[in-house]
């Protein structure tokens, strides 16, 4: 039995945060239905990126919201309000990411709901909390990113602030959203009782960042410095941590013995015998070995530095990564097909249960395409 | 009441992934009991990072320890795995991020801890699941960035591969273990049963990059190109980027480039009627030169009015000084058994708008053996 099963999600949620937590619902078992306008549906449908489109939805859409169920309903029209209210009495869980104020207009906030459904699971995504100057500010990702200090982690000094290259607020809040209804479920089944749960944007990358904030509250309000050499990769560790160029691409080394290091790459760093110097003097060491690295290729590097137990890896581009025999082996894509038999490849949920991968063949729906099969469920009496 | 209150999690796992998910579940309310190897417990006490030692401790280790308790027991001694043993009896999940078989051989694997918790759930965190051409490979957070090429997104077009600056494939292997988790939880209040989770680094890392693999697996195989300059995302157009001003930094989302040639008075921009993706390169260039010539507060004056979607880019020692920053009470003081106190962040989930914050800070090693043998394995 998939770990979520029987469970019914209704989400009202859109992009990317809200959206990418239902997908994890949906995965782990859990009947989840998108609650979109007609015709129109979720905004994402029409967000592609290189214009990718599989049906009349984008590639990204299909990617954020394979394996749910659509219902199209505007809420605006009361007579799908209805309909809507319906079916939350008998839902276990809905998300959304309306702006303050949305819900309340409509009459579907937290207490609205708990009086339809006493023992719903509300959950509420935000940019920046309820509070506040910026909790009327667009919640979005490179806002999000730039507004939190996590520009100053990556790159190197000189290239300023450099932002991930990833919705990485989005898909990490996606997960606190997941872990919050999941407590959330276990709450009520010990109270009986509806719950609320908050998560936003902004909260959920400063978790990222617990570590170098919490360096910062401790050594007086100093910023990190990432130093200001190329391939530098982490603020706050020695050297040798980076990626440094090869004959004929690219390596990463973790953390390890800078002098067993040494060693092996036939550099001198006789300078450097106390471990101290290794963070100190990180920049100055990472260029020696630079220098040493780029006159071979990565394969030679790779093999002497494994055979003395040195963390390293070779540098991949997705090419590489999709040619590794592992891709299949562990079943690392699926394929999805849509309702008119067009298919998708695409990634799988990331969690085993009872060793077993949770996967689906179930593409994103069409703009409701499920409304027939709902009615006659859930809201013919 | 907290929803986790009366559950109790026995972690074995060390350094960030697997510490980071029992962070998570001690503050929804369970009991976390670390076990730790007598002498030097977990590694992370001792990884330092920016030589910022804490109470003798690493930064990193308080950072992601506080809240929980520590019982020093060696599990290759015989009379610690019993008391071991015993403890598991009574845990609610056992957790453990050990390379794959040493659990096996100390008889702790799952079906060890099952003939003694019929109910377990026993949740174990990887770096690469169970593959022979991985299975000597270390599960370290730069490596799986490389490995996944996820070091191919971030930066400029000549940067070369730039890793995201800190251990974002720990963070999110151990947020997928903590959801795995509290899923197995949350059907053995249905169906009474047990479980086993298993997450690995690899497809934590592979799943966030859900979007942009599936790009990859369906356009006929191209590559992520990032943009010349101000890249912020491969696959997405101008101006989405950070640009220098007079003063500053200004983070530009989104904006159709005609509208922002009138906002910004940049006549240069209007020569792109359209915002086609292929000219993003040319279209940053022009406008990386035109906003260094004002300061961020007057861009912002003009933009946010205009409902373009910017903000300014900020570090802590700003950022800890916005009114948006304070209102969240994100920073929370917690106390040591011995009186040491630090300052650090909280957790992110609010729940009945309740905010999850304790006061507990990290235990010393073996600083709750006796306690626990009272509470737990001598009753």
């Amino acid at each position: 039995m998939k770990p979520l099963e029987g469970l019914l999600v209704l989400e009202f949620a859109q992009f990317l945060a809200g959206p990418s937590a239902g997908l994890k619902l949906a995965d782990m078992g859990a009947r989840v239905i998108k609650i979109e306008r007609p015709i129109k549906g979720e905004a994402c449908r029409q967000l592609s990126i290189k214009d990718l489109f599989v049906d009349e939805s984008s590639m990204l859409f299909h990617t954020i919201n394979r394996n749910k169920e659509s219902f199209a309903a505007d809420l605006k029209n009361p007579d799908d309000l209805v309909q809507v209210k319906k079916l939350i009495a008998k839902a276990d869980i809905m998300t959304h990411n309306f702006r303050p104020g949305v819900m309340e207009k409509i009459g579907l906030t937290f207490e609205d709901v708990l009086a339809i459904n006493p023992k719903i699971i509300y959950g509420v995504i935000t940019g920046y909390g309820e509070k506040g100057p910026w909790a009327k500010k667009p919640g979005q990702d490179l806002l999000i990113q730039s507004l939190s200090g996590l520009t100053w982690l990556s790159g190197k000094s000189s290239q300023g602030p450099v932002p991930f290259g990833l919705a990485v607020a989005d898909l990490m809040c996606g997960n606190h959203f997941v872990q919050g209804i999941l407590a959330a479920l276990l709450k009520r089944a010990k109270t009986g009782k509806g719950v609320l749960v908050e998560v936003s944007l902004l909260e959920s990358i400063l978790d990222v960042q617990f570590e170098a904030l919490t360096i910062f509250l401790n050594n007086g309000g100093k910023l990190a410095d990432r130093g200001n050499v190329r391939g530098s990769a982490h603020a706050f560790l020695s050297a040798p941590y980076g990626i440094y160029e090869t004959a004929d691409g690219y390596l990463a080394l973790a953390m390890g013995d800078l002098l067993l290091l040494g060693s092996i790459l036939e550099v001198d760093l006789s300078k450097y015998t106390n471990k101290k110097t290794w963070f100190r003097s990180r920049a100055a060491i990472r260029k020696i070995l630079s220098k040493q690295i780029i006159t071979k290729d990565s394969d030679y590097w790779i093999k002497a530095l494994r055979e003395k137990g040195m963390w390293c890896e070779k540098v991949s581009d997705y090419n590489d990564l999709n040619h590794q025999p592992f891709m299949k082996d562990l079943q690392l894509k699926q394929t999805v097909k849509n309702s008119e038999g067009k298919e998708m490849e695409t990634t799988r949920h990331p969690v085993k249960f009872d060793e077993t991968i949770l996967s689906s063949t179930k593409a994103a729906p069409k703009v409701g395409e499920d409304n027939e099969k709902i009615i006659e469920q859930f809201l013919k009496i | 009441m907290k929803p986790l209150e009366d559950y109790l999690i026995v972690d074995f796992s060390q350094f960030l992934s697997g510490p980071s998910a029992s962070l998570r579940l001690a503050d929804l309310g369970a009991r976390v009991i670390k076990i730790e190897k007598p002498g030097t417990g977990d590694i992370c006490r001792t990884l330092y990072t920016s030589d910022l030692i804490m109470n003798g401790e690493s930064s990193i280790f308080h950072t992601i320890n506080r809240n929980k308790e520590s019982f020093a027991a060696d599990f290759k001694n015989t009379e610690d795995l019993k008391t071991i043993k015993k403890l598991l009896i009574k845990a609610d999940v056992v957790m453990h991020n050990f390379r794959p078989d040493v659990m096996k051989r100390i008889g702790l694997s799952y079906d060890d801890v099952k003939a003694i918790n019929p109910k377990v759930v026993y949740a174990e965190i990887s770096g690469y699941g169970n593959h022979p051409d991985l299975k000597d490979k270390p599960g370290q957070d730069l490596l799986l960035q490389s490995m996944t090429a996820l070091t191919w997104l971030t930066g400029n077009q000549n940067d070369g591969p730039v890793a995201m600056g800190l251990s974002i494939v720990d963070m999110l292997a151990g947020a997928h273990l903590a959801q795995g988790i509290l899923a197995a939880l949350y059907r053995k209040t249905i169906n009474d049963s047990g479980a086993l989770v298993q997450v690995s680094m690899l497809e934590s890392a592979i799943d966030f990059q859900f979007e942009t693999i599936t790009t990859f697996f369906n356009d006929g195989g191209e590559l992520p190109v990032r943009t010349k300059s101000n890249n912020a995302h491969a696959y997405l157009g101008a101006p989405y980027g950070i640009y220098k001003t007079n003063d500053g930094f200004l983070a530009l989302a989104m904006g159709s480039v005609p509208v922002l040639a009138n906002l910004l008075k940049c006549d240069a921009l209007l020569q792109f009627p359209e915002n086609k993706f292929t000219l993003r390169d040319k279209i940053k260039k022009v406008l990386a030169t035109h906003l260094k010539t004002q300061t961020t507060t007057h861009w912002l004056s003009v933009l946010e009015p205009a409902d373009i979607w910017c903000a300014k880019v900020l570090n802590y020692q700003e950022l800890f000084e916005e009114e948006g920053f304070k209102v969240l009470n994100y920073i929370q003081k917690v106390t040591m058994g011995d009186g040491y106190g630090y300052e650090t962040t909280r957790c992110p989930i609010k729940i009945d708008g309740e905010l999850f914050i304790s006061e507990k800070g990290s235990p010393k090693l073996g600083e709750h053996n006796q306690k626990i043998l009272n509470e737990l394995i001598n009753t």
